[in-house]
C-alpha cells in the first residue's frame, strides 16, 4: 500500500506532518490526520490510516519522537512531537520546496502566457 | 546518516513484531475512539459512527499490514511467515518430510564428499610454496618403470647448472627402500622408511621444518649421519618430544642425529608416493658413487617467473643432446610437466566421472522430489485456491511452494554436511586406498559453500515445477473439486510423467557407466598375475650390517630359509629384492650373440635378484628349463631365469635354454623361462623380466622372504618371527604383509571408483523405481472410476493389471531409450578407465536393460495389483 504511492506524495505528506507538528506542537495521530484534512479542504488523505505509515517512517529516521499521553478528552493516545533534528530537516526541506515550488510556478504562467 | 538510522529501526523492528502490532492497536483503538466521538458529537448514532471512523481509516486489517510493512522489512517478513507456515505444512506432513530430508542428504552428502576429494586432488593448490611453478622432470621411459623415469646424478647436476628456464631444480632418491631403515635400541625395533633428499629440496619446495633446522650443504656431501623426521614418526614414536633435535637414533646398526622434525602438513608419501608413509628425511650426496648406480633421481624444478612449461621443455630438449653425449646415456630424454599433474593427472578422468555421476544423481534426487511436491500440490490445490480467494497474489503463493521447496533440500543438507564430514573424515583414514592427497581430503570452508550452493540450487529446481502449478484463476474449478480429469489434471500427469522419464534415462546412463566399471574391475581381478597372491606372505629380512660379506650373507640366507621351511604349514619359501606392485628398476640387456646399435637398442628388462624356492612361493610357474637351485653360488656358473616375453623378444622361434643373456658387462646362461609375472599394475603387461640369483650378486638394496602356506598366513605370523629370532633379535614387527593385501593396495584406487559409482548407480535405481511406483499408483488413484466402469463392462482383474504393468514398461521403454541414447556418446568419456571391455560393451547394454525392465515391472505391479483388486460397486459409488 504505501510502496504504490507516489514518492512526491509520500514527501509532501511527511512534509505537512513536519510542519503541522512544528506549528501546533505535540499531537496524536488522529489530530495531525484531521488537522491536514481541515487545511487542504479533505482533498488530499484518502483515508486516515495513511498518516500512521508516514509517522512511522518519520520516527524510524528520527525526525520526530512519539510518546503515550492523555488527549484533551482524556483518552489515552499517542503523541508525537517534532525532535531538533526534524526541525533542522524541516528548514531545509522548505527551502527546497520552496524553490521548486517557485520553478514550477514560473513554468506554468509562461506556458500560460504563451 | 538518516538511511542508516531507519535501517537499524527497521531491523529492530523485525524482532519486535508481537509488541508492535499491540502498540500500533491501540493506538488505532484510541483513533477510532476519538473519531466515533467527534462523529457523534455531530449527530451520528454510536453503533453507526464507530463504523464509519473504521471505514474512514481504511480497514484495519489493511491498516495493520501495511504499518508493519512500512515499519519492518518486507522481504523478510514475509520469509519469516513462510518459514513459519511451511515448516507447520512439513511437521503435518511427516511422512514425506523425512523422506525428501533422506535423499536431499544422502545425495548432498554423496556431493560434497566428491566435491572435497576433487577439491583436495584437483582443485586445491598442492601444499607447497608457489606451487603453480612447480615442475616434475621425469626421463621419458616407460610409465611403472621408475628405472625409465628417473635420471641419473651426473645428468642432473648438468641440468642444475645449465636450465635457464628453472630457478632451482632439485632432487629426492627414488629407489628409497620402504622399510630400508631398521631402527633399534629403544622400544620394538621398527623398519622405518627413509628418504634421501638434496640440499635444495625443502627450500625449493618452500617447506620448514617445525622443530629444528634442514640439512646443511656439508652434510649432503659428506652424506652426515643425520636425519629429519616426518611430523607422523615424531608423534607416533617419541610422543612429540619438543627436545628431539640433537638425539641420537640407531638404525641399521649406525647412529643419526636427528636435526629436526618437518611440519605435519607436509606429507611427502601423499604427495609423491601414495599408499606409502613416509617416516624420514635423509640427506642424498650427489656424488660419482651414487651416479655410478645410474637412473635413480626423481627430480622437481621451479620455473624462473615468466617461463611456461613449453619453454622449459623446449630448452630441456635441446639441453638434452650435449648431456646425453656427455654422460653417454643415449636413453636420457627430459620431459617436463607441472608437478600438480604428475601427482593427481591420472585420477583425474575417474574423479570427473564421478562428479558427474553425482551430479546426475543430484538431478535424479530432484527429479524425483518434484514429482512428489507435485502430487502434494495436486493434493493441496483446495488450500491454495482459498488462499487466493482470501487475496493471495499468485507470486506470494509461488515464493511460498519454494520456500517450502529450499527449506526441505535446506534441511537435507544438514543431513549431507554430517554424511560429507563423516565421508571425508573416513575417506581420509582408509590407509589401504592408494589415492595421492587422500590425507589431506577434508571437509573445509569451500566444501560447506559448495553444499550451501547445492542445497539452494536443489531447492529451487525441484521446487519450481510444483510452484509453477499454482492455480492461477481457476479458484472455482478447485474450490468445487470438479478437476478430476479435466485438461489441468492431464497435463499435470504430463509433466510427472515427463520427469519420471527422466529420472530412468539419468538411472540408465549410471547404472550403464557402473556396469562398465564392475565388469572392468571383475576383468582386472581375473588377470592372470604370473603369481599366486592368495595364501602367500613377505616379511622382511635384510641381513645386517654384521653379514659382511657374500658369503656371509649367503650363510645368512640358507640359514633363514631352513629355519622357515621346517615350520608346519610352510609349503615353500624364498627370497627377493623387489616384490611385484611395488618399485621396479630395469637394466638394458641384451643377447650375446646380437649386435646392437642406437637404432636397435637392447630391451629395457626388469630386474630381480632371487634365491631358490622363489617361484615356488609367489606360484609362478616355469615354463621351460630348470629353476634355481641352492648351488647357483658365487662358485657355480652364472645363470639366469627369464620370462617368457623376454625370451620372445631375444630369441625369436629359438629355444632360450643355454643361450646368454648379457646385462651391463655381465653373461649369464639362460637356465629356464617363467611366465610373465604383472609386476607394474594388474591392468598393464609385464614387459621383459630377468630373475638373478641373489647368491651371485650383490646388486639388491632388500631382502623380502616369501613364503607359501597351507594355511591363512596371518596365523604364522609369530611362528616365523620366533623361527628367525636367533638370526636376527631385532627383526621389526611391522612387516609381515600378505601378498593379496599388495594386490588389493595396488587394484584400490579401482575399487574405490567402482565402489562409489555403484553407490551411486544403486541409489539411482532405487529413486528411479520410487518415481515408478509415484506416478503409476498415482494415476491408478486418479482413475479409480476409469477403472471401475472397465471392470464393470467385463475386464478381468488380469487385464486390469496387464494394462497398468505395460503403461509402466512403456515409461521405462521411453526412460531406456533415452538413456542409452546418452551413454552411447558419454560411456566414450570412460574409455581410460575401462579394462577388458568397450565402452559400447553389449553385456552390459543388455544387462542394464534387464535390470531397469525388472525393477519397473516390479515397481508397476504393486499399484496394478492394486487396481485390480478394485471393486467396480465401490468404486463407482464414490467420488
Amino acid at each position: 500500500m504505501a510502496e504504490s504511492k507516489s514518492d512526491i506524495l509520500q514527501g509532501t505528506l511527511d512534509l505537512m506532518v513536519l510542519k503541522t507538528l512544528d506549528a501546533m506542537g505535540p499531537l496524536h495521530g488522529y489530530g495531525i490526520a484531521r488537522r491536514i484534512e481541515q487545511l487542504s479542504e479533505e482533498a488530499l488523505l484518502v483515508n486516515q490510516g495513511t498518516i500512521y505509515l508516514c509517522l512511522v517512517r518519520l520516527v524510524q529516521k528520527g525526525l520526530i519522537k512519539a510518546e503515550w499521553g492523555t488527549s484533551e478528552n482524556n483518552r489515552k493516545a499517542k503523541f508525537y512531537s517534532i525532535s531538533r533534528f526534524g526541525r533542522k530537516q524541516l528548514i531545509a526541506e522548505t527551502g527546497n520546496w520552496e524553490r521548486v515550488s517557485g520553478v514550477i510556478g514560473k513554468l506554468l504562467q509562461l506556458r500560460a502566457r504563451g | 546518516m538518516t538511511r542508516l538510522k531507519q535501517m537499524v529501526a527497521r531491523m529492530r523492528a523485525l524482532f519486535q513484531t508481537s509488541g508492535l502490532d499491540r502498540d500500533f492497536d491501540a493506538e488505532l483503538e484510541s483513533h477510532v475512539t476519538m473519531l466515533a466521538e467527534d462523529h457523534i458529537r455531530r449527530g451520528m448514532a454510536r453503533e453507526e459512527a464507530e463504523r464509519a471512523a473504521r471505514l474512514e481509516l481504511g480497514g484495519l486489517t489493511q491498516i495493520r499490514e501495511a504499518h508493519r510493512e512500512a515499519r519492518g522489512i518486507p522481504f523478510i517478513d514475509t520469509l519469516r511467515q513462510d518459514l513459519r507456515y511451511t515448516f507447520r505444512t512439513l511437521r503435518r506432513d511427516a511422512g514425506f518430510t523425512t523422506f525428501a530430508i533422506l535423499i536431499v542428504g544422502l545425495g548432498i552428502g554423496a556431493s560434497s564428499t566428491i566435491f572435497s576429494v576433487v577439491n583436495a586432488l584437483l582443485i586445491r593448490p598442492l601444499p607447497f610454496k608457489d606451487p603453480v611453478r612447480l615442475v616434475w622432470i621425469a626421463n621419458s621411459g616407460k610409465e611403472g618403470d621408475l628405472s625409465g623415469q628417473t635420471v641419473p646424478v651426473g645428468p642432473f647436476l648438468d641440468l642444475r647448472d645449465q636450465a635457464q628456464s628453472l630457478s632451482d631444480v632439485a632432487a629426492y632418491y627414488a629407489f628409497y627402500g620402504v622399510g630400508d631403515k631398521k631402527l633399534t635400541g629403544e622400544g620394538e625395533p621398527e623398519r622405518l622408511t627413509g628418504v634421501p633428499v638434496s640440499q635444495g629440496l625443502f627450500p625449493l619446495l618452500g617447506v620448514h621444518p617445525q622443530l629444528g633446522r634442514i640439512f646443511t650443504a656439508e652434510e649432503c656431501k659428506l652424506n652426515s649421519p643425520v636425519a629429519l623426521l616426518s611430523a607422523g614418526l615424531w608423534k607416533r614414536r617419541f610422543q612429540s618430544d619438543p627436545a628431539i633435535a640433537g638425539r641420537k637414533l640407531t638404525m641399521n646398526d649406525r647412529s643419526y642425529t636427528v636435526i629436526g622434525v618437518m611440519p605435519s602438513a607436509f606429507d611427502f608419501g601423499s604427495v609423491f608416493a601414495p599408499g606409502s608413509r613416509i617416516d624420514l628425511f635423509l640427506p642424498l650426496p650427489l656424488t660419482q658413487e651414487v651416479n655410478r648406480r645410474g637412473n635413480t633421481l626423481s627430480v622437481i624444478g621451479r620455473l624462473r617467473p615468466g617461463a611456461t612449461v613449453k619453454q622449459a621443455q623446449a630448452e630441456l630438449s635441446v639441453l638434452s643432446e650435449p648431456i646425453r653425449v656427455r654422460h653417454n646415456r643415449d636413453e636420457l630424454h627430459f620431459k617436463v610437466g607441472l608437478l600438480d599433474e604428475h601427482v593427481s593427472g591420472r585420477l583425474r578422468p575417474a574423479l570427473l566421472v564421478l562428479a558427474f555421476a553425482v551430479g546426475v544423481v543430484m538431478l535424479i534426487v530432484c527429479a524425483n522430489l518434484s514429482n512428489l511436491q507435485l502430487a502434494r500440490a495436486a493434493a493441496r490445490q483446495k488450500e491454495m485456491a482459498i488462499r487466493v480467494a482470501l487475496g493471495a497474489g499468485r507470486g506470494r503463493l509461488i515464493r511460498q511452494m519454494l520456500t517450502e521447496s529450499v527449506v526441505l533440500s535446506c534441511c537435507g543438507a544438514a543431513l549431507g554436511v554430517i554424511l560429507g564430514v563423516t565421508g571425508t573424515r573416513v575417506l581420509a583414514h582408509l590407509d589401504a586406498i592408494a589415492i595421492p592427497l587422500r590425507e589431506s581430503v577434508h571437509f573445509d570452508m569451500s566444501a560447506l559453500g559448495f553444499t550451501l550452493l547445492m542445497a539452494v540450487l536443489t531447492g529451487v529446481i525441484f521446487g519450481l515445477a510444483p510452484a509453477l502449478q499454482v492455480p492461477a484463476s481457476a479458484v472455482h474449478d478447485s474450490l468445487k473439486d470438479a478437476n478430476r480429469g479435466s485438461i489441468e489434471g492431464r497435463r499435470h500427469s504430463w509433466i510427472r510423467s515427463t520427469l519420471v522419464v527422466s529420472e530412468i534415462a539419468f538411472a540408465c546412463v549410471l547404472l550403464l557407466g557402473a556396469g562398465l566399471l564392475i565388469r572392468s574391475f571383475l576383468r582386472v581381478l581375473d588377470v592372470n598375475l604370473g603369481f599366486r597372491p592368495e595364501r602367500a606372505a613377505a616379511l622382511r629380512i635384510d641381513p645386517g650390517s654384521q653379514y659382511s660379506t657374500r658369503e656371509k650373507r649367503n650363510a645368512y640366507f640358507d640359514e633363514a630359509l631352513r629355519s622357515v621351511s621346517s615350520i608346519p604349514g610352510i609349503e615353500a619359501a624364498g627370497l627377493t629384492d623387489v616384490l611385484p606392485l611395488g618399485h621396479n628398476r630395469s637394466w638394458s640387456a641384451g643377447a650375446k650373440d646380437q649386435s646392437y646399435s642406437r637404432e636397435h637398442p637392447p630391451p629395457d628388462v626388469f630386474v630381480r635378484i632371487v634365491s631358490d624356492g622363489y617361484l615356488k612361493a609367489m606360484g609362478i610357474p616355469l615354463r621351460a628349463g630348470r629353476d634355481l637351485t641352492e648351488r647357483d653360488n658365487a662358485s657355480s656358473k652364472p645363470v639366469i631365469l627369464i620370462n617368457e616375453t623376454l625370451a620372445r623378444a631375444l630369441w625369436p622361434g629359438r629355444d632360450p635354454i643355454g643361450q646368454t643373456v648379457t646385462y651391463v658387462d655381465r653373461d649369464r646362461e639362460v637356465a629356464g623361462v617363467v611366465e610373465d609375472v604383472r609386476h607394474l599394475a594388474l591392468e598393464r603387461g609385464s614387459g621383459c623380466e630377468m630373475y638373478l640369483p641373489i647368491r651371485q650378486t650383490d646388486d639388491y638394496s632388500s631382502v623380502d622372504l616369501v613364503l607359501r602356506t597351507t594355511l591363512p598366513p596371518g596365523g604364522l605370523a609369530s611362528a616365523v618371527r620366533s623361527a628367525l629370532q636367533p638370526l636376527d633379535p631385532n627383526l621389526a614387527g611391522n612387516e609381515f604383509r600378505t601378498l593379496q593385501q599388495l594386490v588389493d593396495k595396488a587394484v584400490s584406487p579401482r575399487r574405490f571408483v567402482v565402489l562409489l559409482l555403484s553407490g551411486f548407480a544403486a541409489f539411482a535405481l532405487i529413486l528411479a523405481s520410487l518415481g515408478i511406483y509415484g506416478i503409476i499408483s498415482y494415476s491408478v488413484n486418479r482413475r479409480t472410476q476409469e477403472i471401475g466402469i472397465r471392470m464393470a463392462l467385463g475386464a478381468s482383474a488380469g487385464n486390469v493389471q496387464s494394462r497398468i504393468i505395460l503403461q509402466t514398461l512403456g515409461l521405462a521403454a521411453m526412460g531406456m531409450l533415452i538413456g542409452v541414447a546418452a551413454s552411447w556418446i558419454l560411456t566414450g568419456a570412460l574409455s581410460g578407465l575401462l579394462f577388458g571391455v568397450t565402452s559400447t560393451d553389449p553385456v552390459t547394454f543388455l544387462g542394464m536393460l534387464v535390470v531397469l525392465t525388472a525393477v519397473a515391472v516390479l515397481a508397476g505391479y504393486f499399484p496394478a495389483r492394486r487396481a485390480s483388486r478394485i471393486d467396480p460397486m465401490a468404486a463407482l459409488r464414490s467420488n
